[in-house]
């Protein structure tokens, strides 16, 4: 049955995400901004909440939350209409945590899940995105050749959430430098590990607070038990498919805040003796950002859906959210800075700050996962 | 819950939709084009008999949203008869969006009297769906003066005795010669019974087929949907009983009551839309397969071909269209008002699907643009989807003042 109510549970999970974000993300957005900085305390009030670690399980210490991809759309578009960089900085754990709840070995989920189920938040993280302009995950320079029993890591990573900071990463790399998905696979590098160099925090047009990092990887040797799943590998599909629904949620959250923003500019800014609002120009152009917000917003739900239900097309309609959430989000928050004029340009309202972190989305892969 | 699963039953009827419209309606479909204003009688009498057997269509036209009050939506059972239309409406437009406008079916007419007729109108004009040979219902509003600006026209009803008299011109009257002139059919025809009261002093008027002073004057030459008769109908001097005014004559609010039923219309022509697109878009997806051309969902979206790029954001815009009017759809049989997202829908739709089906005709070349193809004519025939039940323009416009909570005098 087609239905578009969120359930009781899922309700209570948005109105808390909501709240959070109303009370502790929006208020400290701008500050966190211009000072590159993602204050401790949120992260750590965040974690509490049990935003990584409710659906991991009882046996490690979490609350054994069934996990839903659904339900983390709806968390994931309230955090990020609060503010986008804290919201991927609390959500960061989930990178290496989820994939190892959901294709780790025994051995790999007993050692690291209960650590996320301590009560202070854990910096931990996933290496994805490679610095060039031609990045493509289904064809990863990284590379993991085969060494004895083992594995040697080459490559260079960026925009790792958390990379200057986590005590341990989820590197992607390609097997045998071989293209495609199925030839993907995760590597658990702890931080200090011979061969692994975190450079400079990065420094970035959008998603400023958010502490993004460099990794050179220069003849990193690993055991085969560090490689995610051991022998069997994991479903780099499915884990890449995750984070595009989660992305596109997030960008549903920065567009509706992008449009809210400008609605309320629009009918207090009085021009010709009337508020723009008045203009079909102005209104036209929200009532716009308006469906487009919504249509990324169902288009991420009906992706995870699909994913909650693995069904088989979940990798084809998690892509296309992501590729319509992409370009829709730039065009939305573009138009929350136009509606704005002068005032736009001025970082004294957040609309600029969300052009730029828009702009963010059709860069970011497999930096958010629901 | 959030779900996005069609019931069983919504499944297996949009199934055999899919092969009726693959079968007999794809048949039909370029000759019905060639031949605009002539009738596809193969088409028509399997429909009557479909829907006849359907208890004549009425079910379907129950879908005025009744509001629920605050709270009270957990509580309320959720129909489907909104979701169902929305799926069947598709998968008909698939077949041709000629084609299904041309359908004999009560269509908005019917739908004004099941949304605002008496008991006994709702029984004198509907009954005939269920019985006898083919009839249509159609919807008089437009004038060559008033088009957006509905308010705005000037065909006249006056009371004589125990007749109303209509004088006017209506245009642009869907079916208006396959009710009017070819079937014991009828339409609804908005007129105004005091000018100077505006928008209060228009009500809606049933004209039966055949009445003396009404004579269709014209059959318009369109650019598609040529399956489907626009027809120009001229009111002089026509006598009406007084009893065919629609609905209770001492209810004040006729005039939004009528209105209302386009909450409920203006998704299903944006899945009609998106039925037309969809047929356009599997075009192409055949073309590119067959000539073995790659289409890779996964690749970095710089690194993906011009062509590939386009076809997959057809497709994104096509599901955005489809989730936007299941989203309206369901929050009809839901009871929660869906003036807002139904204008959204078909406003978004009708603009998505103009682009889509412009840029299948686009990439596909020379072949396109031939005749030898259905898609040049799934071109001609989208394009309508923007343009009648309110223009994508007047539906944004909708959108904007519910958005910003203004009325019509601080957003023109």
């Amino acid at each position: 049955m087609v239905s578009f109510m969120p359930s009781d549970d899922q309700k209570m999970i948005q109105d808390m995400a909501r709240d959070f974000a109303v009370n502790e993300l929006r208020p400290k957005a701008h500050d966190c901004d211009e000072n590159d900085a993602v204050p401790e305390p949120v992260l750590q009030a965040g974690w509490e909440l049990g935003m990584v670690n409710a659906v991991l399980p009882a046996e490690c210490g979490g609350a054994g939350m069934e996990r839903s991809a659904v339900t983390g759309a709806l968390m994931c578009e309230e955090l990020a209409w609060g503010d986008l960089s804290i919201a991927l900085a609390l959500l960061a754990p989930a990178l290496f945590a989820y994939p190892v709840m959901e294709f780790g070995t025994d051995g790999q989920k007993k050692k690291y899940l209960p650590r996320f189920c301590e009560p202070k938040f854990l910096r931990a993280t996933a290496a994805l995105c490679e610095p060039a302009f031609d990045f493509d995950l289904s064809a990863l320079k990284t590379r993991a050749d085969r060494k004895g029993a083992g594995y040697l890591l080459n490559g260079h990573k960026c925009l790792v959430p958390l990379g200057q900071s986590s005590e341990f990463y989820m590197v992607y790399a390609a097997l045998d430098g071989k293209p495609g998905y199925e030839n993907v696979a995760g590597f658990i590098v702890d931080k200090g590990a011979a061969g692994l160099k975190t450079i400079e925090r990065e420094k970035n047009m959008g998603l400023k607070a958010l502490e993004t990092a460099e990794l050179k990887l220069e003849n990193l040797e690993l055991p085969a038990e560090n490689r995610l799943g051991g022998d069997q590998g994991c479903d780099f599909k499915r884990s890449a498919s995750l984070s595009r629904a989660a992305l596109a949620a997030m960008a549903a959250g920065v567009g509706r805040a992008s449009f809210e923003y400008a609605r309320q500019y629009a009918k207090d800014r009085v021009a010709f003796g009337e508020p723009i609002a008045h203009r079909q120009a102005i209104a036209f152009m929200l009532a716009e950002m308006s469906w487009e917000a919504d249509a990324i917003r169902l288009l991420s739900w009906e992706a995870a859906w699909e994913l909650d239900q693995k069904k088989p097309d979940a990798f084809k309609e998690a892509y296309l959210a992501k590729l319509y959430a992409e370009q829709s989000v730039m065009w939305i928050t573009d138009c929350g800075v136009q509606i704005l004029g002068g005032h736009g340009y001025i970082r004294e309202h957040p609309v600029e700050l969300w052009l730029r972190n828009g702009r963010g989305f059709a860069v970011l892969e497999g930096t958010a996962t629901v | 819950m959030i779900e996005f699963e069609l019931s069983d039953g919504q499944k297996n009827m949009k199934k055999m939709i899919n092969g009726l419209a693959a079968g007999l309606m794809r048949k039909w479909a370029r000759w019905a084009d060639d031949n605009e204003h002539k009738r596809v009688d193969e088409w028509v009498n399997f429909m009557w008999g479909a829907l006849r057997g359907m208890g004549g269509g009425m079910g379907s036209l129950e879908r005025k949203p009744k509001p629920a009050a605050e709270g009270e939506k957990k509580a309320k059972k959720v129909g489907s008869q909104n979701m169902q239309l929305a799926v069947m409406v598709e998968e008909l437009s698939w077949g041709d969006g000629g084609l299904y406008l041309a359908m004999p079916f009560p269509g908005l007419g019917g739908a004004a009297v099941m949304a605002a007729g008496t008991p006994e109108q709702k029984e004198r004009f509907l009954k005939r769906f269920t019985e006898g040979k083919p009839k249509w219902a159609a919807m008089a509003i437009t004038e060559p003066g008033a088009g957006s600006d509905t308010a705005a026209i000037s065909t006249t009803a006056v009371r004589e005795g125990d007749h109303w008299v209509l004088n006017g011109e209506k245009i642009f009257v869907t079916a208006g010669k396959s009710a009017m002139d070819d079937s014991e059919g009828f339409v609804v025809v908005w007129a105004t019974v005091d000018k100077s009261a505006g928008r209060a002093g228009i009500k809606s008027f049933i004209v039966e087929h055949g009445t003396p002073g009404m004579k269709v004057t014209k059959v318009e030459h369109k650019l598609g949907i040529r399956a489907s008769d626009t027809a120009a109908i001229v009111f002089e001097d026509c006598k009406i009983p007084l009893d065919n005014i629609l609905g209770d004559p001492e209810v004040k609010k006729g005039f939004r009551d009528v209105m209302a039923t386009f909450d409920a219309t203006r998704p299903m022509v944006a899945a009609s839309a998106i039925g037309v697109a969809r047929a356009a878009l599997e075009e192409v997806q055949k073309q590119f397969q067959a000539a073995g051309l790659p289409v890779r969902y996964g690749a970095a979206s710089n690194n993906l071909t011009a062509r590939e790029k386009d076809l997959m954001m057809m497709e994104a815009q096509l599901k955005a269209s489809r989730l936007l009017t299941w989203r309206a759809s369901w929050m009809a049989d839901a009871g929660i008002h869906n003036n807002m997202e139904a204008s959204a829908a078909k406003a978004k739709t009708g603009r998505a699907v103009t682009w889509l089906t412009q840029k299948a005709v686009e990439l596909l070349g020379p072949l396109g643009y031939s005749k030898k193809m259905l898609l040049e004519k799934w071109m001609r025939d989208a394009k309508i989807n923007d343009i009648f039940e309110g223009t994508g323009q007047i539906n944004t416009l909708i959108v904007a003042r519910r958005l910003l909570d203004y009325t019509r005098a601080e957003l023109k």
